[in-house]
């Protein structure tokens, strides 16, 4: 294991922070610390690097006893959601900042350099200040100025919460595709369950400073460990006392075994899918089916049709709903 | 809650008609009274300080240059230049140190008593130099304990330059502090923590991260605290004893050669100390942060 979180506690005065959170980030893993705003995340993270420390518990870094180590000694490359450039340095100084510290000799530093500054794509920004930058580039810059320590892992606050949703989907694929040549161990924060999803091969979901599962992406997303996860990780629907994801419903005309008797409400195309809008024994609901479906079926406002969960679908009953 | 909000959006509606229907006449009552704002300023600033400078100036200069020059640098005037640099120096110096380490402390850490160190920063805006002097010799002159322990270890304070510059480093504390503390908020630490964990030490962070960022600043607080420590009167009065030719400053120059009617070397002094204040301000211009 690259990193072992063992029951951890933290507070800021009385309110607690991360309750008894033990967390094990496998090596050469790409992992997402997922959950809502408020839930701990950055805590964790910065517990891991030891930019804050923990109440009780323990932190070990490739098997060291890192509980007690300051950030200067554990090894780690970290990126903060505002990136913390250097402003006073030009991308190559920034990117030089960790091996000057460890007195490397010149030619090699400005060998590396030149290597990371090519891997995030910046070879023709060295001389730049971080403020002519775009977000993005100065996003690249802290990721090759962290990688140049040789980090042991590499930890990464909100890497794209602060870019636009076009750059921030590139800069996703991006990362995966850096992380697969690079093969350091990552652990990045988010909120968005699309990212966690599409980038990471492991998923911990931190709620109210707890972890509430772990798993391989598909693992959370199809197996959920509870109503608040289903719901964290992609869109969910009730019916028949069950929380459904509104794709794994079946619409048919007929009546089936298991089916509850529904009126469409309203019928909104996006695109390819058809969001069905229900009325299930005088709750709302709503499914997802692709366009054919919805035009064989002639689903349209006031029609009577016959709902169920795809049989073999996940869903999670709801006690006391 | 509501209710107040709404009647606050109504008056400020109205002030907005009023100000459209009625434009010109405003227009024309508001030139006029800007324009007797302005002779008002500038008269005052006139009567103020244009014109005794000017006065000190014309009469320092009213011989030529070469009385301005001989006042300069009779042995007492040169002596007293010689006392002033060294004890703003020191008293720069001490204030340079305390003052990023005090803004350090008060931005950057929490601890108890935090407030009460920033009240105690601000103190000597507060206290006049002339109480500050007399505290001085209570605490360090020679009848005092701490005082009588010192000279034991022939260490003098009063009279002599440690007393004076312990009373300049005291009225220009603020200064340093004041200037580098808001650049040191603006900056945030995250920069300081990126140091830490590509390996930086707390004190390569502060030399290679801290320092470059509050530069400007501290440039104009140091400046500042120059000008500050070159006019120092009050307090240095107190404690130097006003010796001639041991611990008179230039401010003490001018006071006694004016007591002395030798108004000559007295405005010579004066204009020198005007210029060396010039010539600060016109640094701190250049060295005010920017943003
Ligand atoms: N230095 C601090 N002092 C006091 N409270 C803090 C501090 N840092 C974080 N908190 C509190 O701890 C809780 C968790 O904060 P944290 O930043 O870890 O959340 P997060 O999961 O990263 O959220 P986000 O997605 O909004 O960044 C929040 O309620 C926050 O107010
Ligand atoms: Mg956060």
């Amino acid at each position: 294991m690259a990193i072992e979180v063992r029951d951890v506690n933290k507070s800021f005065g009385t309110t607690p922070v991360l309750r008894d959170v033990s967390v094990d980030v496998a090596s050469g893993s790409l992992t997402a610390l997922l959950g809502p705003s408020g839930g701990g995340k950055s805590t964790l993270l910065r517990v891991i690097a030891g930019l804050e420390h923990p109440d009780t518990g323990t932190v070990r870094i490739s098997g060291v006893d890192a509980t007690r180590l300051s950030p200067q000694r554990r090894n780690v490359g970290f990126v903060f959601q505002h990136y913390a450039a250097f402003k006073h340095m030009t991308v190559f100084r920034n990117v030089a900042f960790g091996l000057e510290i460890r007195k490397r000799p010149k030619d090699e530093i400005r060998r590396r350099v030149m290597e990371l500054l090519e891997l995030v794509h910046l070879e023709r920004m060295a001389d730049r200040y971080p403020s002519q930058l775009s977000g993005g580039q100065r996003q690249r810059m802290a990721l090759a100025r962290a990688l140049a320590v040789e980090p042991e892992v590499l930890l990464l606050d909100e890497p794209f919460g602060a870019l636009d949703a076009q750059v921030r989907k590139e800069l996703r694929t991006w990362l995966r595709r850096l992380h697969d040549e690079v093969h350091v161990t990552t652990v990045f924060v988010t909120h968005d369950q699309e990212e966690a999803i599409e980038v990471a091969d492991t998923v911990v979901v931190l709620a109210d400073g707890a972890v509430e599962q772990v798993g391989s992406p598909s693992d959370v997303y199809d197996n959920p460990a509870n109503p608040f996860v289903m719901r964290f990780l992609g869109p969910v629907t009730e019916i028949g006392g069950s929380l459904v994801r509104p794709h794994d419903i079946e619409i048919s005309t007929e009546p089936r075994p298991g089916g509850d008797e529904a009126s469409v409400t309203r019928v909104v195309r996006l695109g390819f899918e058809v969001r069905v809008e229900l009325l299930v024994d005088g709750r709302e609901a709503w499914a997802q089916v692709t366009r054919g479906t919805a035009e064989q079926l002639a689903l349209a406002p006031g029609a009577t049709v016959h709902v169920r969960p795809t049989p073999g679908a996940r869903s999670l009953a709801l006690t006391g709903a | 809650m509501a209710e107040s909000g709404t009647i606050d959006t109504s008056t400020v509606d109205t002030s907005t008609v009023d100000t459209s229907t009625g434009t010109t006449a405003q227009n024309g009552t508001r030139g006029v009274s800007r324009y007797v704002l302005r002779v008002i300023a500038v008269g005052y600033l006139f009567f103020l300080l244009v014109l005794p400078v000017a006065l000190i100036v014309w009469r320092t200069f009213g011989d030529g240059l070469g009385p301005f020059v001989e006042a300069l640098t009779s042995s007492s005037a040169l002596h007293a230049f010689q006392v002033t640099l060294v004890v703003a120096l020191w008293a720069v110096a001490l204030n340079t140190v305390f003052g990023v380490g005090a803004a350090l402390l008060l931005v950057r850490h929490d601890f108890p008593g935090k407030r009460l160190l920033g009240a105690f920063v601000d103190l000597p805006m507060a206290v006049s130099p002339v109480v500050v002097g007399l505290a001085l010799i209570l605490l360090y002159g020679r009848f005092s304990p701490v005082g009588g322990l010192l000279e034991s270890w022939g260490l003098q304070i009063i009279f002599s330059t440690p007393g004076m510059v312990l009373a300049t480093v005291f009225v220009a504390l603020p200064l340093v502090v004041r200037s580098v503390v808001p650049v040191l908020e603006e900056l945030g630490d995250e920069q300081e923590q990126a140091a830490h964990t590509l390996g930086a030490s707390r004190f390569q962070t502060f030399l290679r991260i801290t320092l470059p960022g509050i530069r400007s600043a501290l440039a104009y607080g140091v400046v500042l605290c120059l000008a500050r420590s070159l006019g120092e009167y009050g307090a240095v009065a107190v404690v130097s004893g006003r010796l001639v030719d041991q611990t008179q400053t230039l401010t003490l120059f001018v006071e006694e050669r004016f007591q002395n009617f030798d108004q000559p070397a007295a405005f010579a002094a004066a204009t020198a100390l005007a210029l060396l204040a010039v010539v600060t301000l016109l640094l701190t211009r250049l060295l005010r942060p920017k943003d």
